[in-house]
């Protein structure tokens, strides 16, 4: 009797063996930083279609984006990547591609059509000499104006559409007790609101030429210098705790009311939700003029020998740019599909309005991050923020040291 | 091992282990160190960015470097910050330590909540801190809602002064670790000696100043070379209090460093900014290891 049942024991592995090994070919590890919770839950829609499709997502999250990059990147060179890895839309993995540490996606692209259906922009951001390199899953418009209704009710403002409406509303505002403009005054997010009001006043030619071109001749037109001054304006529309704040606190001054506006990207959009506002009624949202900012993430495709891991790469890529998974992904994440093709009409209105301007080509605007170095971002953003926080500073002075920064990071 | 060779009879064995028993150390020592040393100092002078190249571009990356004001402000703000932290923990520390020596009631307690902060890390004491000294949250606006109108304390947010909130904030967090080494020297200082200052009629700030203080001085030397280690790695607590902010006012070395290592891809500033910094560490040690080790052996020689 035991022998029997040993030998039924035996037989049944011998079975199920391959079997078990047939379900772990399709194995993905998938290194990415989404670890709040709304962003949790985005990238578990990802899981859910992978797993659904027969494979094996591993989660490997890191918390904060430079943490999570410098991990993925030391296991690519020392020759551990992961399956995929997460990037910001841009220049941010082009080196990588260049040392040839990554598998094209070129034939999957190819098939699937992904240059009708992605911006321009976006296509240029995620290829290199002609390929793909990466997979678009979202968009982040970056220039939009959150503002809360019954703050602009209370001073008798109409919702601002442009730098001008924020600046002329600014006076009501204050005289009715309420911060015209919630800044939170750390550099990056003071770049934000920089190059929303460049795009905006001196338009996107300019944008691309002084970060596209590195061309500091363009800082001297007289429409870059406008937008200086505009920007320099704002100051006066903030609050003195706003030196150093996070967005986050600085968002929650707009859902209770004490400020009237900010401009940030649409991750701001969890917090209104997150806070119970009702769009339309409590809080609005405005692309401000220019054109949509796009920011967003994309995953890379470390080179591997393994059939089975490109098989499970080759799956994933398929699914991140299959136009159920990106719905069901950005409705959590708080961005929009990278497909412009896509129906959003079942989102909300923010990203309706964020939709139909991505699909004027002329409103396709590519956020610093597509176009610069990090190095060139990061030099600017250090004189942005000096000029930001030093009223005393000229607008000759900071063309100057603009263009010394943009010189220095080339 | 030439030399542990030619020694003769017993100790050459007892040298042979414990020169074994040294060599794992050794070997981190001279790879993990001194290795990454050499490594950082020849990227400083490639042209890397994402990923290290090994290429020679001479000093074009430290040119860049004398060239960036946040460079520049950054090396001023950790002079200052370097100087006032060192002198206001020694002498807070003192001060308490030479409090807690009076022979206090529930001095456990005191002693508790002096060196309590020294248990939180320099990210919750920025954070506390920030909140603190917001004009928008803390300390101001509590005096305004007090009824004081006009108090105003808004350093944080002020680009001149922003570099002393964060010698506040760090004065608060380290002198309860100099009150403990200091105290732990007091209650080794001979009770007779005070006894003797009594009858003798000297005051007992003369007391403290001139017969127990030099007493102190390995422990202050102690002090002094852990309070310098944090001075260099500064980095959370100004992260955690303004982000090098507002604008590039409070920014410190190390932050300039990991920024430009991390979140920029430039491995070959950020390489030269932290031979920069060991260079100033080598410069500040270098008298002191000259006059504790080398000197004394020629003397004896």
């Amino acid at each position: 009797m035991k022998r029997i049942s040993r030998i039924v024991c035996i037989a049944t592995f011998a079975t199920v063996l391959p079997a078990m090994a047939q379900a772990q070919e399709m194995k993905a590890e998938v290194l990415h930083w989404w670890t709040s919770g709304g962003e949790a839950a985005a990238v578990a829609e990802f899981a859910k279609a992978f797993n659904g499709a027969g494979g094996e997502w591993v989660d490997t999250a890191i918390a904060g984006g430079e943490q999570a990059r410098a991990a993925g990147i030391n296991r690519i060179v020392g020759g551990n990547p992961p399956t995929a890895m997460q990037f910001n839309t841009g220049a941010q993995f082009s080196e990588i591609v260049a040392n040839g540490f990554l598998n094209p996606l070129e034939d999957i692209a190819e098939a699937d059509h992904w240059r009708d259906v992605l911006p321009k922009a976006l296509v240029d951001a995620t290829t290199r000499d002609g390929k793909f390199y990466a997979v678009p899953v979202n968009i982040h418009g970056q220039n939009w104006l959150w503002y809360n209704i019954e703050a602009l009710k209370k001073a008798g403002v109409e919702p601002p559409k442009s730098f001008d409406d924020i600046l002329a509303a600014a006076p009501k505002l204050k005289e009715a007790g309420i911060i015209p403009l919630a800044h939170g005054g750390q550099n990056w997010q003071t770049q934000i609101l920089f190059d929303a009001i460049v795009i905006a006043k001196a338009g996107q030619d300019i944008f691309n030429k002084v970060y596209g071109d590195v061309d500091t001749e363009t800082l001297k037109t007289p429409e870059f210098r406008s937008a200086v001054e505009t920007f320099a304006a704002m100051r006066e529309l903030t609050d003195e705790g706003s030196p150093g704040r996070d967005w986050s606190q600085t968002t929650s001054l707009v859902i209770t009311g004490k400020a009237a506006m900010q401009i940030m990207g649409d991750w701001a959009k969890g917090d209104f939700i997150a806070a119970n506002l009702t769009i339309g009624k409590d809080y609005g949202c405005n692309v401000m003029p220019g054109g949509y900012v796009m920011g967003g993430d994309v995953f890379v495709f470390p080179k591997v020998e393994d059939a089975e891991q490109k098989a499970a790469q080759t799956k994933l890529a398929e699914l991140m740019m299959s136009p159920d998974v990106q719905l069901a992904f950005n409705k959590k994440k708080g961005s929009v599909p990278s497909r412009i093709d896509l129906d959003v009409s079942s989102m909300d209105q923010c990203a309706q309005k964020g939709m139909k301007a991505l699909n004027d080509p002329e409103q396709q605007v590519a956020s610093i991050s597509y176009i610069a170095s990090p190095d060139l971002v990061g030099a600017t953003r250090d004189v942005i923020g000096q000029f930001w926080s030093t009223p005393s500073m000229t607008t000759d002075e900071f063309i100057e040291k603009f263009a010394s920064a943009m010189k220095s990071a080339t | 091992m030439e030399t542990v060779k030619a020694s003769a009879g017993k100790p050459r064995f007892r040298n042979t282990a414990a020169a074994i028993a040294l060599i794992p150390a050794t070997v981190t020592v001279l790879v993990v160190y001194v290795g990454c040393m050499i490594w950082t100092i020849r990227l400083s002078f490639s042209s890397s960015k994402l990923l290290p190249v090994l290429d020679w571009i001479g000093v074009s990356q430290y040119t860049r470097l004398f060239l960036n004001e946040r460079f520049l402000i950054a090396t001023e703000n950790i002079l200052i910050f370097g100087v006032l932290f060192i002198a206001g923990c020694l002498l807070m520390g003192f001060l308490l330590a030479v409090f807690i020596d009076q022979q206090v009631r529930g001095e456990a307690v005191f002693r508790t909540i002096f060196l309590y902060p020294f248990s939180m890390s320099f990210i919750v004491t920025g954070l506390a801190w920030q909140w603190f000294l917001n004009p928008a949250l803390g300390l101001q606006k509590l005096g305004r809602d007090l009824g004081f109108a006009t108090f105003t304390f808004d350093w944080i947010t002020n680009q001149e002064f922003v570099i002393y909130t964060i010698v506040i904030a760090a004065i608060w967090h380290g002198s309860g670790l100099v009150m403990c080494i200091l105290l732990a020297g007091l209650r080794g200082v001979d009770e007779s000696l005070w006894k003797a200052a009594r009858v003798d009629g000297i005051p007992p700030w003369r007391y403290y100043l001139s017969i127990v203080l030099p007493l102190l001085g390995p422990m202050i030397i102690t002090a002094v070379v852990l309070l310098a280690i944090s001075v260099v790695r500064l980095y959370d607590l100004v992260v955690a209090m303004t982000h090098g902010g507002p604008g590039i006012a409070s920014d410190v070395p190390a932050k300039f460093v990991m920024d430009h290592l991390f979140e920029r891809n430039n491995v070959g500033l950020a390489t030269a900014g932290a031979t920069m910094m060991l260079i100033s560490v080598a410069a500040v040690l270098a008298p002191w290891l000259y006059k504790t080790y080398i000197k004394p052996t020629r003397r004896a020689a």
